[in-house]
């Protein structure tokens, strides 16, 4: 079973030379620690950044540079500011290579939900609706059960939904599934985990077919 | 021509009770802290805000929502506020939640004089109840409106007396967008100079679109998540 900083491990192994890469909040800003060697990817930030850097040394804070988090960050030579229409135009446009992000539930048409929990606070969407609706490539990264063992991957999503038919592989601490026009189809198991494990996590319309690799972190 | 005012207080001196703001900022990052708190001390009431965010409780709208001056907030994200919860869940407060891009449309929209776009943000969601929408190339997208404000209110790094504005960072997001939508456009700079010390090559926002300008001072520029690396 992976943790999270596995889970962005995993995940990290999915960038290309070349990829503009918008990474949400949570486990997804940690795929930016795993980014390979040897490989340019550039970071977009949507409040108006490409190129954006780790975060910056204690004292060299800069209160005009920040991320979507509103985490205190640095840019990298060659990074580029703009305005938030840019930003999302560039995002709707499908420049941006993959988009990383975290989800409450995933169902297995590609539907998710990630914004809303009716009933208790709702904090809005940010820009998670755009995001979703334009990215060409969308990984979730998620644990597969919520904190009450609940599957998160669904046949159809119970919570308020950010996008439909849009997420295109889900990384969990246990597999590696795409999500194809058939439903789930698990590609990898975690170290550790057996095939078994995943199918009794796992709510919506599983596909097996074969032997299940263990996956390389 | 002259766009200069002394300060935030004479610059806002009439907006009043009921109009709609622009606020430009993403978080507490590149919002016109002036103009905010000037706002707070004329007592104005009933306003509605178009900002990505509502502030933090002690700090930015969320000085304005303290004072309950605010009748609605339109935000894409207003996370970090226990007085805008306690407002939302006792209905005190009219919140309308719309997807960052299609905020930032909207107002781009409305500086392009342009009355609406077409955009896929939220389609199969309840951010599509009750809107048009039309399939372009086999996807469907929906109809937004162009935003309609009294005000935009905007802060930038450098600014010059014809209303020329560069900002510096991501303290741009909203605040170019908002500054060409507003009906009347204000905005307050760390640095107000002569016309001719910008390069016009450098020019984020055509003064052209600022009606009113005015060197900000006491800038807290307020950090909400200072995070550092060993």
């Amino acid at each position: 079973m992976l943790d999270k900083n596995q889970i962005a491990q995993r995940i990290a192994r999915e960038l290309k030379d070349g990829y503009y890469v918008n990474l949400g909040i949570g486990i997804p800003t940690l795929v930016a620690n795993y980014i390979p060697d040897g490989i340019t990817v550039t970071l977009q930030s949507e409040n108006g950044l490409l190129g954006m850097g780790p975060f910056p040394l204690k004292g060299k804070e800069d209160a005009d540079l920040i991320n979507a988090g509103k985490q205190t960050i640095t840019t990298l030579p060659g990074s580029a500011f703009f305005d938030s229409a840019v930003s999302f135009g560039m995002i709707r446009a499908g420049k941006v290579d993959l988009t990383v992000l975290g989800a409450m539930e995933v169902s297995d048409a590609g539907d998710i939900a990630s914004w809303k929990i009716p009933g208790k606070l709702v904090k809005g969407m940010g820009g998670a609706m755009d995001l979703v609706a334009s990215a060409k490539n969308i990984i979730v990264a998620m644990m597969h059960t919520n904190s009450k063992g609940e599957s998160k991957l669904l046949s159809q999503c119970k919570l308020p939904l950010t996008g439909i038919k849009c997420v295109k592989k889900i990384v969990t601490n246990l597999a590696v599934i795409e999500i194809t026009e058939r439903g789930f189809v698990l590609l990898e198991k975690a170290p550790g985990v057996t095939v078994d494990e995943i199918r009794n996590a796992t709510v919506g319309k599983l596909i097996i077919e074969g032997d299940i690799p263990e996956m390389l972190i | 021509m002259n766009k200069v005012y002394n300060n935030a207080e004479e610059a806002i001196h009439d907006i009043t009770n009921g109009d709609i703001i622009m606020l430009g900022g993403f978080g507490l990052c590149g919002i016109p802290e002036n103009c905010i708190s000037a706002l707070e001390k004329k007592g104005v009431n009933e306003l509605t805000c178009i900002s990505n965010n509502a502030g933090v409780d002690d700090f930015g709208i969320g000085l304005l929502l303290k004072k309950k001056q605010l009748k609605k907030m339109i935000a894409s994200y207003v996370g970090e506020n226990e007085e805008f919860e306690r407002q939302l869940l006792s209905g005190e407060l009219e919140v309308e939640l719309i997807p960052q891009g299609t905020l930032a449309s909207r107002c781009m929209a409305s500086g392009y004089g342009m009355p609406a776009i077409f955009t896929p943000a939220g389609v199969g969601t309840e951010v599509a109840e009750g809107k048009e929408s039309r399939i372009f190339h086999g996807k469907e997208y929906l109809l937004e409106y162009a935003f309609e404000a009294d005000f935009a209110l905007v802060k930038a790094w450098k600014g010059d007396r014809f209303g020329n504005l560069i900002y510096r960072g991501t303290a741009r997001n909203f605040n170019p967008l908002m500054a060409m939508a507003g009906n009347i456009t204000i905005a307050e700079v760390e640095e107000l100079v002569e016309p001719g010390e910008l390069d016009p090559n450098e020019i984020h926002t055509p003064g052209i679109y600022v009606h009113r300008i005015f060197q900000g001072t006491n800038y807290e520029k307020r950090i909400e998540q200072r995070t550092v690396r060993n």
